[in-house]
């Protein structure tokens, strides 16, 4: 190939490998400057995603993979780790390694080792190890492994040019030595068939020991390959008699305790040679936090405390700046008019654009709060412990102690919630938690029941009933699990085995990244989506227009003799178009289905607009109050509006309502493909609608007879 | 014994892992294989969960699966 120009910079492929949370995505967005998810727990990456950067003259191209403790598909995510690993085009694995944890990680480099591509071992948590007092010698177990092994920190960023060097070095190493040994034994086995195969004079992309120690792991694959072919005539015996040398040698016939075996030996083999551990293991940080927040009797308490004190500052804290942006958004609005005069395009943009937006705005402060308690909840290692103390909770449901991950998840966004259902490794479980993630109260549900709890309840109240709301939602999500696992997805208890990690302090930057995504995302929700929804909702509100009846007002309010008569005709006027308007056709429609939960048309409508975003709930009563009460000085606020507007009863089933019905309509989307097809969302449409229906018609009911 | 018999605090070490090979698989590469020292580190309400320690790794499991595990306690 000829090319005036310069030659075209090469692409090194690289797949990230590394048990669970090692810091494999922490690492590379040190490398490449990326963003991806990080927190403290397993299972954090749940899905392939790709980073690509420039360095040193080549472009890199990482895939950052779900963490595996080994090369199984016993997870989903760990399978789509293993396929990557068996299918995808690549030149070389990175493996990450939790140094404070370096024998068991090494299980599965060994792993990887065998399967015979290049590879560069990145020893993470390089500052931990210090502090532990674990002192590794990467060269030794370099020359050991076979491979280069670089020491790093992902949160210190040390060792990161180190990592590319090494990378770069390994990919432009010609040939690929296959350097790890196994027991006596075992090479003698190999080296027997590796003979024969050569004999035989075998072709094969991976190197002939790989391919032996695959046939005595009885790789599928492989077996297939072989199994057509007229060698397998001869083969066969000779992979049989290999077998029959290991039984006896170890004393079992099971081939995974064999390579288990062999495996651990090899780990420890290094360690012993290699790694100093120069601190007596004593009681840690780790274990004296324990011993408070796991306790069996106190471990539970403190965590609802916890969660009720998130709520109350969620209210008390976010409601300081909430009046800043309500006065904000009311003077746009008026200065908007004021500007631009009494016409449509006036109305468009302040009664459409500025209200909706603005309603939604209106509650970023909460919704920060919020993420912030959950990114606190995911980075320092407490998820993984709460999912413990409620295991037993959750057993009792049908429910598996893993499940509480994306059931968290699942209060700050649905989307990423049915992701991380993927951790879930049985597909009944996952099914069950998936059905029932959205009875936790996504982040965008919040403005609606801040909203509405501000409007109904005392300011002392209104973080108590907040923390009520979450509280039952979660508990009439758990009773909705128990009668699926009872009806539908019946069967057998998984196994629970989790590994609970250290305790992390996150770094400020981690919290400010995660925290800041988050509201970005919200903020950009409401400058596009929640925008157009506004625009449409006002259009659909003041249309078809009703000129005869503007003419007849008209008439009537140059008769009107006092100032009052002409604001009560003016009001109704306004009505009589909302009413009139296809928005007011379409609630009007439905309004029979809702009646029965106390609802007005204006509230029906709000609940259909949510089903495309929650969002836009808000931003719809937003332009429905706000409309109709043009002329009314004193109540500005979007709180005082609904507070003169709907009746505590109606009020408080409208909050059940949302906390039960269908997620948006992305997060739907996603449920859709998580759960296997739209059969799946067609009975989440008819289970939630169902449960939210009655639900809210209980609640009417209690309250009108209670107050 | 087994390892869901130990009380908080006690230590022992694994002479048998009878579980099925899904499981055996996760808890060999969580290092719990037999011969290793457990350290048991905590447990939740009337003994349905517990938490043990295996020299670095912490790993929760349920009294059903601790059932599977075959230990003798050290002193
Ligand atoms: N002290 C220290 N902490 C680190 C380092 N690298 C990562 N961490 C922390 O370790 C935790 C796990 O990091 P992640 O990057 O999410 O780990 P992961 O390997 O991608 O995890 P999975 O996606 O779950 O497989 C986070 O709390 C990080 O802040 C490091 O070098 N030093
Ligand atoms: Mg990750």
């Amino acid at each position: 190939m000829s090319s005036a120009s310069e030659k075209a910079t090469e692409t090194i492929k690289i797949a990230l490998v590394g048990q669970p949370n090692v810091g494999k995505s922490a690492l590379i967005n040190s490398v490449g400057n990326a963003r991806l998810k990080v927190g403290n727990f397993s299972g954090v990456t749940v899905k392939k995603e790709e980073v690509r950067f420039s360095r040193e003259g080549y472009d890199f191209e990482i895939t950052d993979l779900p963490g595996s403790y080994s090369l199984t598909d016993y997870t989903i995510e760990e399978r789509v780790t293993k396929q990557y690993l068996d299918e995808s085009d690549y030149d070389l694995i990175l493996n990450v390694v939790d140094s404070t944890n370096i024998e068991r990680n090494l299980y599965l480099t060994t792993e990887l080792l065998s399967l015979n591509k290049k590879i560069v071992v990145a020893l993470n948590m390089t500052d931990e190890a210090v502090k532990e007092g674990v002192q590794i010698d990467a060269q030794q177990l370099g020359k050991i492994l076979g491979t280069p092994c670089v020491k790093t920190s992902a949160v210190e960023k040390t060792g990161i040019d180190d990592v590319i060097q090494a990378i770069i070095n390994t990919y432009n190493r010609r040939e690929n030595r296959f350097h790890i040994q196994f027991s006596e034994v075992f090479e003698e086995e190999i080296t027997h068939i590796v003979s024969f195969l050569e004999e035989k004079k075998i072709k094969c992309k991976i190197s002939l020991k790989a391919l032996a120690i695959k046939l005595l792991r009885e790789d599928r694959e492989t077996y297939l390959r072989f199994h057509e072919e007229p060698i397998w005539t001869e083969l066969q015996p000779i992979v049989n008699k290999a077998y029959q040398h290991l039984y006896l040698h170890y004393d079992t016939k099971d081939l995974d305790d064999i390579f288990n075996d062999e495996k651990s030996a090899l780990a420890k083999g290094a360690v012993a040679e290699t790694v100093k551990f120069n601190k007596e293991i004593t009681q840690s940080f780790t274990d004296k936090i324990d011993a408070l927040l796991m306790h069996q009797f106190v471990g539970l308490p403190i965590f609802l405390f916890m969660m009720w004190g998130l709520f109350q500052l969620t209210f008390e804290v976010g409601s300081i700046p909430m009046d800043w942006i309500d006065a904000f958004f009311a003077l746009l609005i008026d200065g908007t008019k004021n500007f631009l005069g009494e016409t449509e395009l006036a109305s468009v943009i302040a009664d459409g654009a500025i209200a909706g937006v603005g309603a939604v705005v209106l509650f970023l402060p909460n919704i920060i709060i919020l993420f912030l308690g959950i990114a606190l909840l995911e980075t320092t290692g407490y998820m993984s412990r709460v999912a413990f103390l409620l295991d037993g909770f959750f057993h009792k449901f049908g429910l598996h102690g893993k499940s509480f991950i994306p059931l968290v998840s699942g209060f700050g966004c649905s989307v990423p919630a049915y992701m991380a259902a993927r951790t879930l490794k049985n597909d009944r479980d996952r099914l069950l938690t998936l059905f029932i993630i959205g009875f936790m109260s996504c982040g965008a549900r919040l403005p609606i029941y801040v909203l509405f709890v501000g409007a109904l309840f005392s300011e002392e109240q209104a973080g108590n009933i907040l923390f009520l709301i979450y509280i039952s939602g979660a508990l009439i999500g758990v009773i909705a699990a128990k009668v699926l696992k009872m009806t539908v997805f019946k069967g057998d208890d998984e196994p629970f085995v989790m590994e609970m990690p250290k305790y992390r302090l996150p770094s400020f930057k981690l919290i400010w990244h995660t925290v800041s995504a988050q509201a970005m995302m919200y903020l950009r929700k409401a400058g596009t989506y929640i925008l157009m929804a506004s625009v449409l909702i006002w259009f659909a509100s003041n249309y078809p227009k009703q000129v005869e009846m503007d003419q007849e007002y008209q008439a009537k309010v140059e008769q009107a003799q006092t100032e009052e008569a002409i604001n009560t005709l003016n009001n109704e006027l306004a009505l009589y178009k909302l009413e009139n308007s296809y928005l007011g056709i379409i609630g009007h429609a439905s309004e029979p289905f809702f009646s029965p939960l106390g609802y007005d048309w204006r509230m029906a409508i709000a609940l259909e607009t949510g089903l495309a975003a929650k969002e836009v709930v808000v931003a719809t009563l937003g332009v429905l109050y706000g409309l109709g009460e043009e002329h009314d000085e004193q109540s500005r606020g979007l709180i005082e509006k609904i507070r003169a507007n709907i009746s505590f009863p109606a009020g408080i089933s409208f909050i059940v309502f949302v906390m039960i019905y269908l997620p948006c309509l992305a997060a739907s989307m996603v449920f859709m493909r998580e759960a296997g097809g739209p059969k799946y969302l067609g009975y989440l449409f008819v289970f939630t609608t169902a449960t939210a229906w009655s639900l809210s018609f209980i609640a009417f009911n209690l309250t009108q007879m209670l107050t | 014994m087994t390892l869901n018999e130990l009380q908080k605090g006690q230590s022992a070490t694994v002479t048998a892992v009878d579980a099925n090979r899904e499981l055996k698989n996760r808890f060999s590469s969580f290092g719990l294989v037999k011969g290793v020292l457990i350290y048991t580190e905590c447990h939740s309400l009337a003994k349905k969960t517990m938490e043990i320690r295996i020299n670095k790794t912490r790993i929760a499991l349920r009294a059903s699966e601790a059932e599977k595990i075959e230990v003798v306690a050290s002193e």
